[in-house]
């Protein structure tokens, strides 16, 4: 039976016919799906680790103990998991361990590009890559046996494309595997990475790379397609399908495995065809090894080193260099257009953060951001985040920055996900070196900018089972924090005397701002609507300040100022009321404003909102 | 349209508008006429307001890459009258652009900072590109049929009518996804939205 999948879809379904026992993850855009599809199979025992190091040394210990696991993450995660998957790779397992590392070319959701077919290379261990959603499922349950004959960790490297394309899949039967063992290993030998042990481990690595690329000689991972012999392409991955298009009449030589590559299969190919090309995202990596062997070809010579290929870039570079391709490069005609307002992503109305902003764009102090939705409270008009690295930053930059002796009083903001994550050692870092750096933990009780999976802080595990709650605030005052202070997101008022408190120490203090994120499917019932009252409104324009995307100008004009007036979308509103609080003219009634006043006048009550527009 | 045996769409529009869903139809639909079939789309950012971009394509044969070339998409479906002008480029000289009557205002103009463009741009660009351009009120017609948030079922009935399959095998795959207790009303949406557009020749069913 053929069904349209993801790549992630299939990849979590490749896991499941493989017999995989226990997957762990951290969510991160574009690998997020694969875990949340898995866990919705039986037999599997599926987790968001607190961060994709803990998720890394999770899979490796259900493989140490004979059973087959996964663990997942975007390319950005595996820098946070590298010290596992070193370890990983020099001490192997007792039973099949892949790594999915979910690479983002063109950034559409991350804070770098990298290609971590490098950090394959880098750590000796074998890496596929599937070029559709087919190849996802098949690859996954290549990897699990690939690792179990090598006695190595398994990487399976997608990109975005892979990761969000979708395309028929043939669907098989879990095999039901038993664990490879009863009891947990006691060979220290392998296990045990001291010194003395490690080094003995190192030869063996290295060896085993070697093994695994003669193996790759015969293996169907790798195939020759002969057509014309003129051009040959070797490829992998998304690109492959690239050259298919672009280049249909060419000699391909596809890898499944890029790493390491098959020495004879390379050769027989290129004495095959005239010109050879390499074409693959981002880094060299197969025409470095290529080149190692001592084989001339051409591929970042002809295509693009940074962001991601498509057909028309393929097309266009190739055309370039003399290569025939299927039609001539399309001639994007300058069109007629006029000058497009942008569409930015911005924080969504209600939005607990905008508050947080709003106060902290009026102190004008400095505030290091981190990774999340409220990364977008850099944008104008908040314009309150003067950096965001990665994941658990923030809060190390600003102590840094203080320690330094910058003088101004440093504030870093953190979401609840990304302070479980990575910020608590910062935070232990901050308490322990006493910088006065306020923290603001952002708690919207979710991880929401990757669509909503339950932390520590939810109280809720990815399979829907209750749990205990990691509560911030006592978590906090263990670490060594005296100033501590928790306000409702949406109390303008409570979180500028929090602030100001908290402020008035010169030493390390956190703020907890919670309020559930507003796009929770149960917050949404919850919505209510406000008005602008257009005989108070001035058109001061006071609430476009707070960039809610609710909040309109209107056609009407104020009679003496001649500004527009403020109107409120009554589709998008949520009701969180931040703009009736910082309205001087207290010309946004809240909620409790609107039921007096129809109470008090139940004939002229106002008119029911509608769901349409 | 071009060539009967493959077809590629580019479909556009603003994060939370149903764009994802009718990809997802759409490629569905694809599969169950007997195409091979991709379906490309970005996730991440596009819930928070942004531009969504998702591409679709059938091939009689084998479809390889997942995303469609610049100027090379047979029919581009827009939920959004200006996310119609910014995509325009994908759409081949000749195509066919489904466009909704929906202006979704962002942050930039609703700030003041920038200028909705008018609908004249829309006949312009795809004018230049001497492609068909039909305008569908979208919300206007699920409005009707019982529920807004319908639209994207209303642009794909739209848009089945400019395609040489039979309507049953649109419906097949529409009643799976839609939850039962709407069926009645997406029945009545994807009419309506077939009933806005007039078939080409190249969609008589074979």
């Amino acid at each position: 039976m053929k069904r349209v999948l993801s790549g992630n879809e299939a990849i979590a379904r490749g896991a499941w016919e493989a017999g995989v026992h226990l997957a762990a993850a951290y969510p991160g855009t574009p690998s997020t799906e694969i875990l949340e599809e898995l866990s919705r199979f039986p037999h599997v025992y599926c987790e968001w680790s607190t961060n994709e190091k803990v998720a890394v040394d999770v899979a490796v210990g259900a493989a140490y103990a004979g059973r087959r696991a996964l663990a997942a993450m975007k390319h950005v995660g595996l820098n946070v998991a590298a010290d596992s998957f070193f370890y990983a790779s020099f001490t192997g397992a007792e039973a099949g361990l892949v790594l999915v590392s979910a690479d983002d070319p063109a950034m559409h959701s991350s804070q770098n590009e990298q290609d971590n077919r490098r950090f394959a290379q880098f750590a000796r261990v074998p890496c596929l890559e599937p070029a559709d959603s087919q190849e996802c499922k098949d690859f996954t349950i290549a990897a699990f046996d690939l690792s179990e004959r090598f006695d190595a960790p398994v990487m399976l490297r997608t990109t975005t494309r892979t990761n969000h394309s979708s395309g028929p899949v043939e669907l098989g039967e879990r095999a039901d595997r038993a664990p490879r063992r009863d009891k947990f290993p006691r060979d220290t030998a392998k296990y045990v990475m001291i010194p003395a042990n490690a080094r003995k481990r190192h030869p063996l690595v290295e060896q085993r790379a070697r093994d695994v690329a003669a193996w790759a000689e015969k293996s169907p991972l790798n195939r020759i397609e002969w057509r014309d012999r003129a051009v040959g392409v070797i490829t992998a991955g998304v690109a492959y399908q690239y050259a298919r298009e672009v280049m249909p009449a060419a000699s391909v030589l596809k890898l499944g495995l890029v790493y390491p590559i098959p020495e004879q299969l390379v050769r027989a190919f290129v004495a095959g065809v005239s010109r050879l090309i390499v074409l693959e995202e981002l880094d060299p990596v197969i025409e470095e090894q290529v080149r190692m062997l001592g084989i001339a070809c051409e591929g970042k010579s002809i295509f693009p080193l940074c962001g991601e290929l498509d057909p028309s870039v393929v097309r266009q570079a190739a055309a370039a260099a003399g290569l025939a391709v299927d039609h001539a490069p399309v001639e994007v005609a300058a069109l007629p257009k006029p000058e497009l307002p942008a569409r930015p992503p911005v924080l969504c109305a209600g939005c607990p953060h905008r508050g947080v902003f709003q106060l902290l764009s009026k102190k004008k102090v400095p505030v290091t951001g981190d990774i999340g939705c409220y990364t977008l409270g850099l944008l104008p008009p908040l314009s309150a985040i003067h950096t965001c690295g990665c994941m658990g930053a923030g809060i190390g930059v600003a102590h840094g920055a203080a320690r330094a002796g910058i003088g101004e009083r440093m504030v870093a903001v953190i979401g609840d996900s990304t302070f479980y994550h990575t910020g608590l050692p910062a935070l232990a870092n901050v308490a322990y070196n006493q910088a006065n750096v306020l923290v603001v933990i952002l708690d919207n009780r979710t991880t929401a900018m990757t669509g909503h999976q339950a932390n520590p802080g939810t109280g809720i595990t990815l399979g829907h089972q209750d749990t205990r709650v990691i509560e911030l605030e006592p978590l906090v005052r263990a670490l060594g924090i005296e100033h501590v202070a928790t306000v409702d997101s949406y109390d303008v008022d409570g979180l500028e005397k929090a602030y100001k408190e908290l402020m008035s120490h010169d030493q390390p203090a956190v703020l907890v701002a919670r309020r559930e994120c507003a796009l929770l499917p149960e917050i949404r019932k919850q919505w209510v609507p406000l008005e602008v009252v257009e005989e108070k409104c001035t058109g001061c324009g006071i609430c476009f300040r707070i960039g809610c995307p609710a909040i309109l100008k209107s056609e009407e004009l104020d009679a003496k100022s001649g500004k527009p007036l403020a109107l409120i979308d009554p589709d998008q509103c949520t009701g969180c009321e931040v703009c009736s609080q910082l309205c001087p003219h207290d010309a946004i009634p809240t909620r409790d404003q609107m039921r007096l006043a129809e109470e008090r006048q139940p004939a002229s009550c106002s008119t029911p909102v509608s769901g349409g527009n | 349209m071009a060539s009967p045996k493959a077809y590629s769409f580019v479909l556009v529009g603003v994060g939370g508008q149903g764009t994802l869903l009718a990809s997802n139809i759409l490629a569905e639909v694809g599969l169950a006429a007997g195409f091979d079939v991709k379906k490309s789309e970005v996730h991440g950012m596009a819930q928070r307001g942004g531009s969504v971009l998702s591409h679709v394509r059938w091939d009689a044969e084998r479809v390889y890459s997942p995303i469609v070339g610049m100027g090379e998409a047979d029919l581009l479906l827009s939920f959004e009258k200006m996310e119609a002008l910014r995509f325009a480029e994908f759409l081949k000289p000749g195509g066919t652009a489904i466009v909704n009557d929906m202006a979704v205002v962002p942050i930039t103009v609703s700030s003041g900072s920038a200028v909705y463009p008018g609908d004249e741009h829309l006949r312009r660009v795809f004018e230049a590109l001497r492609a068909e351009l039909v305008m569908v009120p979208g919300e206007r017609l699920a409005q009707e049929a019982g529920n807004v948030k319908a639209a994207n079922v209303v642009l794909l009935g739209a848009i089945s009518r400019l395609l040489p399959l039979p309507e049953a095998t649109w419906w097949e795959c529409l009643s799976q996804r839609v939850p039962k207790k709407y069926l009645d009303l997406n029945r009545v949406a994807f009419a309506s939205g077939r009933a806005a557009v007039a078939p080409t020749p190249a969609a008589t069913p074979a």
